[in-house]
């Protein structure tokens, strides 16, 4: 019995969220098919103990789902057409059905993400609708990651599914005139994720590990279902970022900033995959702005230590993606690579002209990186007063303990 | 399922087009009425004097108030509606986005709701 629940467990784990997208398909209705496939669960738990466990558990589920479906169909008197329809396009036999699904499978978990991350959706809903139904996170996991109310989360997610059913959203892979921008609204929703992990906004902790495996699994999910270069660069993006995990926050949970990591704490495999992946974005000639993101990163991965970083490479790679996304933060990561390639008062130049425009004015990494350049060129009364500046404008506890230290060893 | 894309535009903008520009964009919606998007089927569309010309009517405890113009001041303003037939929502998308001036204002597209003896959404 314990060994049937141990099965049982597994195929939850393996199978849910690709029979959850299926039954989506099938049903035509978010709630119904989530209700009907806890029956189904509940039905294996019951049944496959006496019967065995089926030799295809995914198309079992399924059928079993289906079945559970159209009975609360029809408890709750909705007309018969919906049934019939139903009942049309499933085959009964298992056997058939099994056929049927294996190629219908992975697109049905293609369509869900795209139906998840609809631009017709208010963002937060996107956000909270694919870690709800393409992850398979609780509510209430969802809530304390987003330092929300589970009931908050609750009705962002009541009101999204309202609309796909009201407005017609539909449950598609988008044409190919849509796609670019649907893609685009995909891909947003998952570096959000997988940043909301990496550095989280506000709180104690800097990072959250497990948002940040979601979004990489989605990721990797996406690369595999649609390998747009894109959707690769992004992954590789993630990837590389993420084998510095360990590296950026000391035992005592301090920020570690790059040239000061311990470069033996980076993830390798993660780095390989990242390059390996990176490599072959490049080769497909369209390269966008994760791309260029992630060759960025893969330059700090390339080098052995942070003096031996390439910084010509790196703001090679900055002017290009500051071609593509003219915007106030890509300039200031490019006077920082400028800083260490040209020197510290090359950098504040452009810092300054930059925190002139104005743009900046409110944002701390920018003051830091002034005060940080500051320092190096021995101005500390400069730097002082930017730290101070920096420190006032960020709530994130490991970023405030950073520049107190920095504040601190001015002092000496 | 049926759809209304309202057509918003900013009349101030419109104003400042020459002649000749605002006759072509209307030249460009009087093409866009006999053009075929995907399987969309059209129950019928309209364009709308401006504002200037709108007329509010309010009924408050049994009184009629009419009033010029229209309720509340916003930036954009409605110039026109479609009503629509499509598949789904990326299906009326893809009509709404080759509605002409998309490419001035915006085009809100709601789904027309059904209304029922009971149980009415809102």
């Amino acid at each position: 019995m314990d060994d049937i629940h141990g099965t049982v467990d597994a195929v939850y784990r393996a199978e849910s969220r690709r029979v959850l997208a299926t039954l989506i398909r099938l049903i035509g209705d978010f709630d119904l098919a989530e209700e009907a496939m806890h029956e189904a669960f509940r039905a294996a738990i019951e049944q496959w103990p006496r019967d065995g466990v089926p030799a295809n558990p995914r198309a079992w589920l399924v059928s079993a789902a289906r079945f559970k479906a159209i009975d609360r169909i029809r408890v709750r008197k909705r007309l018969s057409r919906l049934d019939d329809d139903l009942a049309e396009q499933l085959p009964a036999e298992t056997e058939d059905l099994a056929a049927m699904l294996d190629v219908e499978f992975e697109d049905d978990r293609l369509r869900l993400i795209f139906t998840c991350c609809h631009p017709a959706l208010p963002p937060e809903a996107r956000i909270a609708l694919t870690l709800r139904e393409v992850c398979g996170l609780t509510t209430e996991e969802i809530a304390r990651a987003f330092l929300s109310t589970p009931s908050t989360l609750a009705q962002r997610i009541v009101r999204a599914k309202n609309k796909i059913k009201v407005a017609g959203i539909p449950y598609v892979v988008p044409t190919r005139e849509q796609l670019p921008e649907r893609l685009d609204a995909v891909l947003r929703v998952v570096y959000l994720v997988f940043n909301e992990g990496y550095s989280a906004s506000s709180g104690r902790s800097l990072t959250r590990h497990d948002l940040s495996a979601e979004a990489i699994r989605v990721g990797r999910l996406l690369v595999e279902l649609l390998p747009e270069p894109e959707a690769m660069g992004l992954l590789a993006l993630m990837l590389l970022q993420e084998s510095r995990r360990a590296a950026r926050t000391s035992p005592s949970g301090d920020l570690v900033l790059l040239d000061a990591q311990d470069r033996s704490l980076w993830n390798r495999p993660l780095i390989a995959e990242g390059i390996d992946l990176l490599q072959r974005t490049l080769a497909t000639q369209q390269v966008g702005g994760y791309t260029l993101q992630a060759a960025i990163a893969s330059v700090h991965a390339a080098a052995p230590t942070s003096a031996a970083t390439n910084w010509a490479a790196m703001v090679g790679w900055y002017d290009v993606l500051l071609r593509l996304e003219p915007t106030p933060v890509v300039e200031l990561n490019r006077a920082v690579a400028v800083a260490m390639r040209d020197g510290p008062a090359a950098g504040l130049a452009l810092v300054d002209a930059l925190l002139e425009r104005g743009d900046l004015a409110d944002y701390h990494l920018a003051h830091a990186a002034r005060a940080d350049l500051c320092r190096r060129l021995g101005r500390s009364a400069e730097a002082r007063a930017a730290y101070e500046r920096a420190l006032s404008l960020t709530q994130l506890e490991p970023e405030r303990r950073f520049l107190e230290r920095r504040l601190a060893e001015l002092s000496h | 399922m049926k759809y209304a894309c309202l057509v918003y535009l900013t009349e101030s903008e419109i104003t400042a087009l020459s002649q000749g520009e605002w006759d072509a964009l209307n030249h460009e919606c009087m093409a866009f009425g006999e053009t075929r998007v995907g399987n969309v089927e059209r129950l019928g569309s309209e364009a709308l004097e401006p504002t200037h010309t709108a007329t509010t009517v309010r009924v408050r405890h049994g009184r009629i108030t009419t009033t010029d113009g229209p309720f509340a001041e916003t930036k954009e303003q409605l110039a026109g509606f479609y009503a629509i037939e499509a598949k789904d929502l990326d299906e009326a998308i893809s009509f709404a986005s080759r509605i002409p001036p998309a490419r001035y204002g915006t085009i809100e597209i709601r789904p027309l709701r059904t209304l029922v003896v009971e149980g009415n959404t809102r």
